[in-house]
Parts: C-alpha cells; structure tokens; sequence
C-alpha cells in the first residue's frame, strides 16, 4: 500500500529525513517510535505534503501511484489520513460543515456523488458515538476549546467518517486519559483493521500498542529508520530506551 | 459629510478614498436622516452590490433617542468606489450597533465611516467590521468616536479585522477616540491578517481542495456578522451575497 524508499526531505530548508525506507501492506499496523526531534512527525507531514516540506531525494508510492504527483488534497481523497500531533483549530467553522465539506470534496474528486445531509448526519452520528463523543461537541467550530485529548478524539473522529484507507497517527495517544485511551484504542480498530487498509502508528508509550497491536514497530532515529522488529521491539524500548539503538 | 466643495484626500475622513470617482457624482445626495424615538429600537440593513465600475456614496445621519437603540447591518461589495457613512447621534442610555462587511477585489475602494456621538450618559455603542481584500483593492474603516463633556458611563467599542488575499491589496484601520468625560470605556482592536497557512494545510489534509478551503475559511471569518438579523430571509440573502462574492474573488485569485 504505502512503499517508501530512501526518502529524503528538508523543513525549512534544514535536512531532516536523510533516506528513509518503510514498506507497509495493507491490512498491516505499524508502529514509528523515536527520539524527540529525529523526525518522526516530519515523515507524516512529508507525506501529507506540508507546506515548508520539502522533499529532496527519493520516492514514495502509495496503492500505485506516485503520492508526489498528487497534491495533498487530492492525496487525501486517494484514501490518506492524517492524524495531527496539534490538530488545528478553525474559528467560525463548525465540525459538521468542516467534515461534510471535505467528504464531499473528496467524494466529487473520486467521481462520487455527495452525501445529502441526513446521510451524512447519520454517518457522523455513528462515528461519534465509536469514539463516545457527544454531537453536540461536533456544532461546535473545529477544534476550539476543545481539551488537547477531545481534540484527539475528535481526530478519530474524523478519521472515522473520511474513512481512509492508510490512516497514519501522530502520537493519537498522547493527551489521552486512560478510558479515553481505550476507547480511542478499540476505535482505530474498528475503524481501520480490516484487510484493504493499514495504520501507521506514532507514538511514544507501549500502552497504545497494547489496545492497537502492531504488525512491525521500527525505530526513527536521525531521521532513517535504524530498527524494524515485531512488537516485542515496544516493549524492549520501553524497557531500555533508545540509548543502546541509536548509540 | 454634505461638504458643498467636491472633497480632496487631505480632508480626514477621505483620506484613503477614490476622489477621482467621487468626483463623477458629485455633489451627493444629502444624508438618509433616521430618527430613532426615545426606546424605540429600529433596524436598518444596506447590502451595497452595485454594478461593476458604479460608484456610490451613502450617507445616514441618525440620532437615536433616550434609552433607544439603533442596529445596522452592512454588507459592502459593490461599485468602484462603494463608502458608506453614519453620523449618529446617541441620547442618554441609547446603543448603536453595528456590524459591517466589506469584500473587495479588482481595483475596489470601499469604506465605512462612522462618527459616533455619544452626547449623553450612559450610551452604548458596538462597531464589528470584517474586511476581505483582494487584488488592487482598497477597504478602510474610519470611525471616531467622539464622548461628550457630562457623557459619563459611556461604553464605546470598536472591533476591526482585515484579511488580506493579495500583497497588492490595501486596508485601512482607524479608529479615533476625542473623549471629554472621564467616566469611559473605549475599548477598540485593529488586526490586519491573511489566510493561516496552518489551518489551509489543515482543511487539504481532509480532502478540501485549495479553493473551497479558502472560501471556507474566508466565510468563517465573517461568519456571525449577520447571525442577529432580526429578517431571516434578508440574512440570507446577505449570506448569499458575501458567499457570490468571495467565490468571485476565488475565481479571480491566481492559485499560488
Ligand atoms: N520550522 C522548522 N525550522 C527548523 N527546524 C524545524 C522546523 N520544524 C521542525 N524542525 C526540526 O525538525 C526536527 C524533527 O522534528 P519532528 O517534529 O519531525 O520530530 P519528532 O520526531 O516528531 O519529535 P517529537 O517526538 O518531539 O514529536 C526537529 O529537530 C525540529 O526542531
Ligand atoms: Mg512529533
């Protein structure tokens, strides 16, 4: 689904990613641990296509299509997910405009018809209530106000209606109280383990992996991958830390 | 503001102003007089979108009476030059209210202004103006807010923000207080901005393409203008409007 291969990109003009390769097949959960700062959230937002981004070497390709051919919108609507370390707040607009809008955005994209709107009030209603979230939260403007874990939640959310076939997650875990952990934890199964789709997990604590169970984990570190293993790997840096990998 | 001598830009308040066009209408016609009854609470909506090249200045010289209220609802997008003026005058315990939109691209001068009189204790007064700017064109906000001698617990406040799409657009902001009682409460806030970069890669990363992102964020920064108006069917057709509009300035805006 997602094949990487020695991708190399720059934020701000500073090398960061210095020929990083990953493959993930679908139906596949991986899991992206590291140091703070070795690049972890650039790979998501390299291969989101941030602004500021950019990549200078290498290749990605995404379910047979070169991901750099496509801008990030329409990188979205070809079934990727991100999920923010910081989502980002948008004053004025509220959840259900905000995501009815971008699905069918994408829905128009992929040559589909748009979703009325008691179609997709039912479908955001279902998907709300995977992650427990309250409808009333979704009238609200995106992200505003909102705690740092609602706002993860309501990632999930997000995730959960634009229904994604790679969905990758920056640190989704972290913000999170405990119930709200497990109940983020068993939404991303639901919403992404079924054998066309895959995640991409990054996070910095086991205890996500152990409601999410990883297929790989692989250690980042100065901005390459330096471990793959199974997910005996977690539980070995959590263990030990990174000093003896990276070293 | 029914000056008899055609106006030059070294008068204040025509400061930033298209002289030239007003210059092809003039002399104006005199002010739109509203009288506003002691508590009395009257509404006036303006949804200036004159043709293309038309220029058009509106004046209204208002004075509202004790305890009355006077609300203005301004959508401002049309014409080559498109200003829009109020005088009020506010009695004891009155409030003013407004809230104004304006939307500009091509080479678009348009203005509110507004001198705002509280001539007795005790008046409100709430100005909110949203400006989107695009292109060459120019968008500006003059309001003063003048408080009488013995006009204790006035509470005067002015709220303006610009978005700027374009390095080559302008806006102006200038609020300007002339205070002669000491009891008061002025409270004013000027920004000019542009689009959060952020919050575009943001709505992109959710699939919205680049066009639709930006009208949505530009709708968002206006949004709430109108939400009060007491007419549902003139809200609309105010919400209408801005949205043609900013599709218009969309469809003009060469994709970076
Ligand atoms: N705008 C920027 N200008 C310069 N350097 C930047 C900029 N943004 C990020 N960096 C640097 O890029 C490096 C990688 O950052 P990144 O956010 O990818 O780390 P991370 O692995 O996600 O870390 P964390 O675990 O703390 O989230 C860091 O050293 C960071 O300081
Ligand atoms: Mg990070």
């Amino acid at each position: 689904m997602l094949h990487i291969t020695d991708l190399q990109s720059t934020v701000a003009d500073k090398p960061i990613l210095k020929g990083l390769s990953l493959s993930i097949n679908a139906g596949e959960i991986h899991a992206i641990m590291g140091p703070n700062g070795a690049g972890k959230s650039t790979l998501a937002y390299t291969l989101g296509g941030r602004p500021n981004y950019d990549v200078t070497g290498g290749s990605v390709d995404f379910d047979g299509q070169d991901l750099f051919d496509l801008a990030p919108h329409e990188r979205a609507a070809a079934g990727l997910f991100l999920g923010f370390q910081y989502p980002v707040e948008i004053p004025g607009v509220s959840n259900l405009q905000f995501l009815r809008e971008a699905l069918n955005s994408q829905r128009k994209s992929r040559g589909e018809e748009p979703l009325s709107g008691g179609a997709f009030i039912k479908l955001a209603k279902e998907k709300a209530g995977l992650l427990g979230m309250d409808m009333e939260m979704l009238k609200r403007p995106v992200n505003v106000g909102f705690s740092g874990g609602e706002k993860k939640r309501a990632e999930m959310v997000q995730m959960g209606i634009l229904d994604p076939k790679l969905a990758i997650l920056d640190e989704t875990d972290s913000g999170l109280d405990i119930d709200a952990l497990r109940i983020v934890g068993a939404g991303i199964n639901t919403i992404m383990r079924a054998p066309d789709k895959a995640v991409l997990l990054i996070t910095h604590y086991q205890r996500l992996l152990d409601y999410v169970k990883p297929d790989f984990v692989h250690v980042l570190a100065g901005g390459r991958i330096v471990k793959s293993g199974g997910p005996e790997l977690a539980l070995e840096l959590e263990r030990e830390g990174y000093a003896e990998i990276v070293a | 503001m029914t000056a008899v001598a055609l106006p030059t830009r070294r008068s204040e308040e025509w400061r930033y102003s298209d002289v030239e066009s007003v210059a092809s209408i003039w002399p104006v016609a005199a002010p739109d007089v509203i009288v506003v009854g002691a508590g009395e609470d009257v509404a006036r909506t303006l949804l200036q979108d004159a043709a293309d090249g038309a220029v058009i200045v509106r004046d209204f010289a208002v004075t509202i009476g004790a305890g009355g209220t006077f609300r203005a609802h301004l959508l401002n997008i049309g014409g080559q030059l498109g200003r829009v003026t109020f005088d009020v005058t506010l009695g004891r315990g009155a409030h003013f209210d407004l809230n104004a939109a304006i939307i500009g691209g091509g080479t678009q001068t348009l203005e509110v202004v507004t001198v705002v009189t509280h001539a007795e204790p005790e008046a409100t007064s709430q100005q909110t103006v949203r400006s989107i700017l695009a292109d060459h064109a120019t968008g500006s906000y003059l309001g003063r807010i003048a408080v009488a001698r013995d006009a204790q617990k006035t509470d005067a406040a002015q709220s303006v923000k610009a978005m700027l799409l374009d390095r080559t657009a302008t806006a102006n902001a200038k609020p300007e207080l002339e205070i002669f009682a000491d009891d008061v409460k002025c409270a004013h806030g000027a920004t000019v901005g542009e689009l959060d970069s952020q919050a575009l890669f943001y709505c992109a990363s959710r699939g919205l393409d680049p066009k639709s992102a930006r009208t949505l964020l530009l709708q968002a920064f206006i949004a709430g203008l109108f939400d009060d108006m007491a007419d549902e069917a003139e809200r609309e057709r105010f919400e209408a409007a801005a949205l043609a509009k900013l599709a218009a300035l969309n469809m003009a805006e060469k994709l970076a």
